[in-house]
């Protein structure tokens, strides 16, 4: 039971850090390069604007829903999942 | 009787896509209707008070519908509430009258930099669903501070919570109403201390009957008339300016007409290179590192504001609460990523009105709605609110060396003003301006709502009932927290009239101090089991104390800034010293007990019932 509910949380814990990371990345470190990102252009936009604007964003809400359903997996897995 | 009010709650919530798609397609009729009648010549004031009146009485009807007097209903909703729906409740729960009306006026004056806003209040959504909700829902707390009570056991965590609560709640709250005064003013040419109360009285006839069950049908309503209000007039400029309508595609070739446009001013000496900030380049308003800052700020307050996160309380299981989190930033992104639409389209529209040389004299016949705002002092011409072109002329005679033509250092717009001008700008017919008007209202409304429940919900439950007199019954407790509800919301409306603050400062605020007086408890409290009560505890109290202290001391007393971080990131500060506190301590203190690692392990698992069991929280488990 104990180990069960560890390799749960383990596997929990470890989808926790890469969104995270995914996180740190669209909310500061693409940003840091703006600089270099506005000399290129998409749908005519200045590259590092367009990300701030639009694309950090667009990231986070497919994250999200990545991210519930990578979480359900693991609930079924090692059945975790609550009764339907 | 129980069985009857399930069943007649099951109906409903059965139908729920047939009763808010009825409802949908009756607001566009009711637009059309309104829309045909001012063809006819009805008067625009009737618009007005037609769009204000009728989403006010829904409203209201759909908060008497969902009248309740079961503790369940009225703290969480029964907990039934639709991932998908919850997602829209949180969606306009989250979105105030800052978001609607004055974020696209800060991307327009900031720039890029602006962007720090709608970066900040869409990314801490990521930290809800990963480090928080989920858990806090699988605890089956009534609210956020019954969490701390029960995971650093007793009183003074229960206590140190409810007063972070109250006080970023209700800074946040004076915001709100403020900014429901401010349309109410507009559209209805109210006296703005009547117009404060009118606001205040169509919150409470949404929220005092039935809890956070009314709060969240009403706020499902209200993001459906705020979404709509928000994207209509936006999509149609598109659409009439680049023949396509979807503004967020558009506005790309917005934001490379304005480069062009501000070359070109500067070039005729139409624009001071000291005043004018290209829109696309980044750190002119803030730097680099006040920029970062700011987004941490904004996304880790999302994280710890308890209005958002009791929302989580409500959905049928901790599945629900994941997925709910998704569709909330699904239904907050609709709006954020338009906003900086709104924000290039007025300002082409601006810098090609000053690139066409107009005399100021001319300015009524080329730029009409300058005047309409200038007359709630939302816009400036020379120094000299718009109120007329004969005052405006005047005001530019006297700078030395005007020749006559608008110039861009001439103009200042506040920042309120770009939404609401939109329609006038596109010149839309009047009652798109109505929409408009009842979405602001919505967001306002809606947010405020969610605000003062959970403060009454913190004085009934937190601290009378579990603090005070943990006998009382269910009926005593529901009552009072109504009356909390009333005598909060006097005090809050109250503080709107004689205390006028900067909206955007005080949601700053309430971000940074929630940020900084609960985030790293909750945090730790689920992620460490390390974590102590003591720890808890001095980390809360120092984190909220240092952040408060910044920012009085900045704001009012003159501390210099510490390494340069500004007043609007004061949270950075009080994040590391909680942090920093309550790990230090608690790796000094007694670990917690066997019984609470196991309470922690229950609360990171899914399955299972909920921790706290209380006598009438039954329904928490199914």
């Amino acid at each position: 039971m104990a180990e069960k509910g560890d390799r749960y949380w383990a596997r929990t814990s470890t989808l926790m850090w890469i969104m995270l990371i995914l996180w740190l990345f669209f909310s500061f470190g693409v940003h840091m390069f703006v600089d270099k990102l506005n000399a290129f252009s998409f749908l005519g936009f200045p590259l590092g604007f367009y990300m701030a604007a639009q694309g950090s964003l667009i990231a986070f809400v497919v994250m999200l829903f990545v991210f519930a359903k990578r979480q359900e997996t693991i609930d079924t897995e090692e059945g975790e999942a609550e009764d339907a | 009787m129980a069985a009857q009010t399930a069943s007649g709650k099951r109906g409903f919530l059965e139908n729920l896509g047939k009763i808010y798609g009825l409802y949908t397609g009756g607001f566009f009729a009711f637009v059309i209707v309104l829309a045909v009648l001012e063809q006819m010549g009805l008067d625009r004031r009737f618009i007005g008070y037609g769009f204000v009146f009728l989403t006010l009485a829904v409203y209201a009807v759909i908060g008497i519908l969902s009248r309740t007097m079961e503790a369940g209903e009225y703290y969480v909703a029964g907990r039934t509430v639709p991932a998908f729906y919850n997602g829209m409740a949180t969606g306009s729960d989250w979105m105030s009258a800052a978001s609607f009306i004055g974020m696209a006026g800060n991307l327009y004056l900031q720039g890029y930099d602006g962007l720090a806003f709608v970066l900040g209040w869409t990314g801490g959504y990521v930290l809800v669903a990963i480090l928080i909700a989920p858990f806090l829902r699988k605890f089956g707390a009534y609210t956020v501070p019954d969490f701390f009570s029960e995971r650093y056991g007793g009183g003074l965590a229960r206590f140190l919570a409810v007063i972070v609560l109250i006080v970023c709640s209700f800074t946040y709250v004076v915001a709100q109403i403020r900014g429901t005064g401010l349309i109410a003013q507009q559209f209805l040419d109210m006296d703005y201390n009547v117009a404060v109360y009118v606001g205040l009285g169509g919150i409470l006839l949404c929220s005092m009957l039935g809890g956070m069950k009314a709060v969240t049908w009403t706020q499902v309503a209200q993001y459906i008339v705020l979404i709509i209000a928000y994207l209509t007039p936006v999509i149609i400029l598109s659409a009439k300016k680049f023949n396509i309508p979807v503004p967020q595609i558009t506005y790309g070739s917005a934001i490379q007409q304005i480069t062009e446009l501000e070359q070109s001013m500067l070039k005729a000496g139409l624009a001071d290179p000291k005043v004018l900030k290209p829109h696309a380049t980044p750190f002119l308003v803030r730097d680099a590192m006040n920029y970062f800052l700011l987004i941490l700020c904004l996304m880790v307050g999302t994280a710890s504001l308890p209005h958002i996160l009791m929302r989580y309380f409500t959905t049928p299981s901790v599945r629900d609460a994941r997925r709910s989190v998704a569709w909330s930033l699904f239904f907050i992104f609709l709006l954020y990523f338009t906003a900086p639409a709104y924000a290039a389209f007025a300002k082409l529209e601006v810098y090609t009105l000053i690139n066409k040389k107009v005399a100021i004299a001319d300015l009524a016949k080329e730029a009409n709605w300058l005047f309409t705002y200038g007359k709630y002092g939302l816009v400036k011409i020379c120094g000299a609110n718009a109120t007329g072109v004969d005052a405006v002329v005047a005001a530019c005679q006297k700078i030395a060396g005007h020749g006559g033509f608008l110039r861009h250092q001439d103009l200042a717009i506040h920042a309120d003003s770009i939404v609401l001008s939109t329609p006038e700008i596109a010149k839309l017919p009047y009652v798109i301006t109505g929409l408009v008007a009842a979405g602001g209202l919505a967001a306002a409304l809606s947010t405020a709502d969610g605000l003062l429940l959970a403060i009454a919900n913190a004085l009934s439950h937190d601290l009378y009932y579990k603090l005070i007199a943990p006998n009382s019954s269910t009926a005593t407790r529901l009552i009072l927290s109504r009356i909390l509800l009333l005598v909060v919301a006097v005090i809050a409306a109250w503080c709107a009239t004689w205390f006028p603050p900067d909206i955007l400062i005080l949601v700053s605020w309430a971000f940074s101090l929630a940020a900084a007086g609960l985030f790293p408890a909750l945090v730790l409290g689920v992620w460490w089991k390390g974590a102590t009560t003591t720890g808890a505890v001095l980390g809360m109290a120092a984190g909220f104390l240092v952040t408060g202290a910044y920012m009085i001391g900045t704001h009012w007393y003159k501390w210099p800034l510490w390494y340069g971080v500004s007043n609007l990131s004061a949270g950075t500060f009080g994040l590391i010293v909680g942090f920093a506190t309550i790990i230090i301590v608690s790796l000094c203190t007694k670990k917690p007990s066997a019984e609470v690692q196991a309470m922690i392990d229950a609360t990171r698992r899914p399955r299972g019932d909920a921790i706290i069991k209380d006598k009438d929280a039954a329904i928490a488990a199914h």
